[in-house]
């Protein structure tokens, strides 16, 4: 049976980069132990034959042929950035780190 | 002080672990139907999919699926029955989802292998490369650091983002650890990467420019000591964008841990990055706390389940291996194991066979190519596929010479003319003056003022002894500037004072 400790909210939180007061903290750790207690039923009753779903329609293989199709305008592309300059996407400085 | 090569592999035993990054030709991104075409005005390859636009659905380029099932079938890999997409989730402006669509628990290809060939002391050696996974992922965004000095993303004040290459196809390949190359493991990784860029060659799935980074390497490295059974800790260098490059790479790495553990400090688990100009690597960033992607399932992508009526199909399709086609050159060829390797060494094949395919007789070409033309390569300090002399000029050389219109020491220097870009062969031979004398009465005429120069000599030979030709063959070939033909002379020399001519 799994449980998320406070702590975990905190990491996922830093992961997902939203700050969050301790209130915040403290309330989402209640809340989210139970949505997760809630998933946790469903293990009760899973079997080793059946197969775990990862789609809620049972289909597969949805593929699309290999063909160029009309892309945006860079001006329609960039209409909803901030910020841009020379036809690019601006963006704020980046820390840390390196790709 | 800095340790030798041989020092390190005298007390270390390395482990590799190559990543290799592919790109796909395919016309149409990953998951949309954005152009793929290399070289674009910026952000103008993209749509709401590639943008991450709220909404937008993307769905899988059935060629890319294709290749991805071509290359895990020509890596000796099973293809997994289903296999699903995951997102990749991290922060870096790269990707405008922020997340990478990847794979991660359910590849599409899984554990295979490839054979290396290895020219070693010890004669021609193999080495089995395991194969862990191949999977499909899309590629990142350009990113354009503005302020600060280099360029680089330190002391940047902001970045200017490109995302013509968001979503363009990509095949990560990953092998398992290879221990037990011991001192071969530079050549091992080297050799791995060349042949996995001529199967990907052969299969037509990709450019495979590493120059372009159409194939990118990134080599993990690891020391410990001889007999150890716990792995060190490894560092994963990137940016390694040649052949050359993952070889110096990996034996740069080895000196380096090496060192440092010579010293009792340990290895950093980081990334590096290799700097082509001094063969060395810098410091990256630190891969020791394990990174966190949150990787789920991607819930708008349905599993690719690939039967077997599709995997086969593909298989039947599959071209001719390289290793299949290189064991059937050498014997056509009858090339012996050692230079075979040789020529693999040098990424010779297929320049060769393009000039045998020409008319060339193999064991000329392969002469000019690995001999003339790759001492010119290594001067230059470049491939010699870079030079600017064709097969198509190799093989015109190879047949002058054949017909006994160019000497080998007349077709060198043509070699050399072709190179500093002074035409066509027939060119050169035309503005160098470069042409056999066989004009027998000039040969003749050159001879008796050979003989009567020294007639000392000339008198030996008449008298049976032979040896005593090379004097006045020699006087002969400077008269002429090197353009009789040897053999010739000597003929017409021995004749002439009435020796035997065999
Ligand atoms: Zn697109």
């Amino acid at each position: 049976m799994s449980s998320l400790s406070r702590s975990d909210v905190a990491n996922l939180a830093r992961l997902a980069r939203i700050d969050m007061s301790d209130e915040e903290l403290d309330h989402l750790a209640t809340e989210m132990d139970v949505i997760l207690g809630a998933v946790a039923r469903v293990q009760e009753v899973a079997t080793p034959e059946i197969a775990p779903t990862s789609h809620p329609i049972p289909i597969h293989n949805v593929t699309r042929p290999d063909v160029v199709v009309a892309s945006l305008s860079p001006q329609a592309a960039l209409s909803g950035a901030p910020a841009q300059e020379d036809a690019r996407f601006r963006v704020p400085q980046i820390l840390g780190e390196e790709a | 002080m800095s340790l030798t090569y041989e020092d390190v592999i005298a007390k270390y035993e390395p482990v590799l672990g190559l990543e290799v990054h592919v790109e796909l030709n395919t016309n149409s991104k990953m998951f949309c139907g954005c152009s793929t075409v290399f070289g674009g005005e910026p952000n103008t390859q993209t749509c709401p999919v590639c943008l991450g636009m709220p909404g937008a659905l993307p769905v899988v380029n059935e060629k890319a699926i294709e290749s991805s099932i071509l290359i895990g079938l020509a890596l000796n890999c099973s293809i997994t029955p289903f296999s699903r997409f995951s997102r990749k989730n991290y922060f870096y402006p790269d990707m405008p989802k922020n997340f990478q669509i990847s794979q991660y628990d359910e590849p599409i290809c899984v554990n295979g292998y490839l054979d290396v060939e290895i020219d070693t002391d010890d004669g021609v050696k193999k080495f089995r490369v395991e194969i862990e996974r191949v999977h499909m992922e899309e590629d990142t965004g350009k990113s354009l650091h503005v302020g600060g000095a280099t360029g680089r993303i330190h002391g940047a004040d902001y970045s200017l983002l490109d995302y013509n290459r968001a979503g363009i196809p990509l095949v990560e390949i990953v092998t398992k650890i290879v221990p037990g190359t011991g001192r071969y493991a530079p050549e091992v990784a080297k050799a791995y990467v060349a042949q996995l860029r001529d199967i990907l060659r052969s299969l037509g799935v990709s450019d495979v420019r590493m120059e372009q980074g159409s194939l990118r390497c990134d080599a993990n490295v690891s020391l410990r000591l001889i007999g150890a059974e716990k792995l060190g800790t490894r560092s994963e260098t990137k940016n390694v964008n040649s052949l050359r490059s993952v070889e110096r790479a990996v034996r740069g790495e080895m000196i380096r841990h090496a060192e440092l553990l010579n010293k009792g400090e340990r290895v950093v688990q980081e990334t590096r990055h290799f700097q082509e100009d001094t063969g060395l690597t810098r410091s990256g960033r630190s891969k020791e706390q394990a990174e966190d992607y949150r990787y789920f399932p991607e819930p708008d992508l349905v599993p690719v389940a690939p039967d077997a009526a599709w995997i086969e199909k593909l298989r039947a399709s599959l071209p001719e291996h390289p290793s299949v086609r290189r064991n059937r050159l050498q014997e056509q060829w009858g090339v012996p194991d050692k230079e075979m390797a040789a020529m693999l060494n040098a990424d010779a094949l297929e320049i060769v066979e393009a000039t045998v395919l020409l008319g060339a007789d193999p064991t000329r070409a392969r002469g000019w190519w690995l001999g003339e033309i790759s001492r010119i390569a290594n001067e230059k300090n470049v491939a010699i596929a870079d030079l600017a002399i064709s097969p198509k000029d190799v093989a015109e050389i190879v047949a002058l010479v054949a017909t006994g219109d160019l000497t080998d020491k007349l077709a060198r220097q043509v070699v050399e003319g072709v190179i500093n870009a002074e035409g066509s062969p027939q060119e050169v031979i035309n503005s160098r003056g470069l042409k056999v004398v066989s004009d027998e009465t000039a040969l003749m005429a050159a001879i008796e003022r050979a003989i009567a120069a020294q007639p000392e000599t000339a008198e030996k030979i008449r008298n049976g002894h032979i040896p005593a030709a090379g004097a006045l063959i020699g006087a002969v070939m400077k008269e002429t500037k090197g353009q009789a033909d040897a053999a010739r002379v000597r003929e017409l020399l021995l004749g002439h004072l009435g020796q035997p001519t065999n």
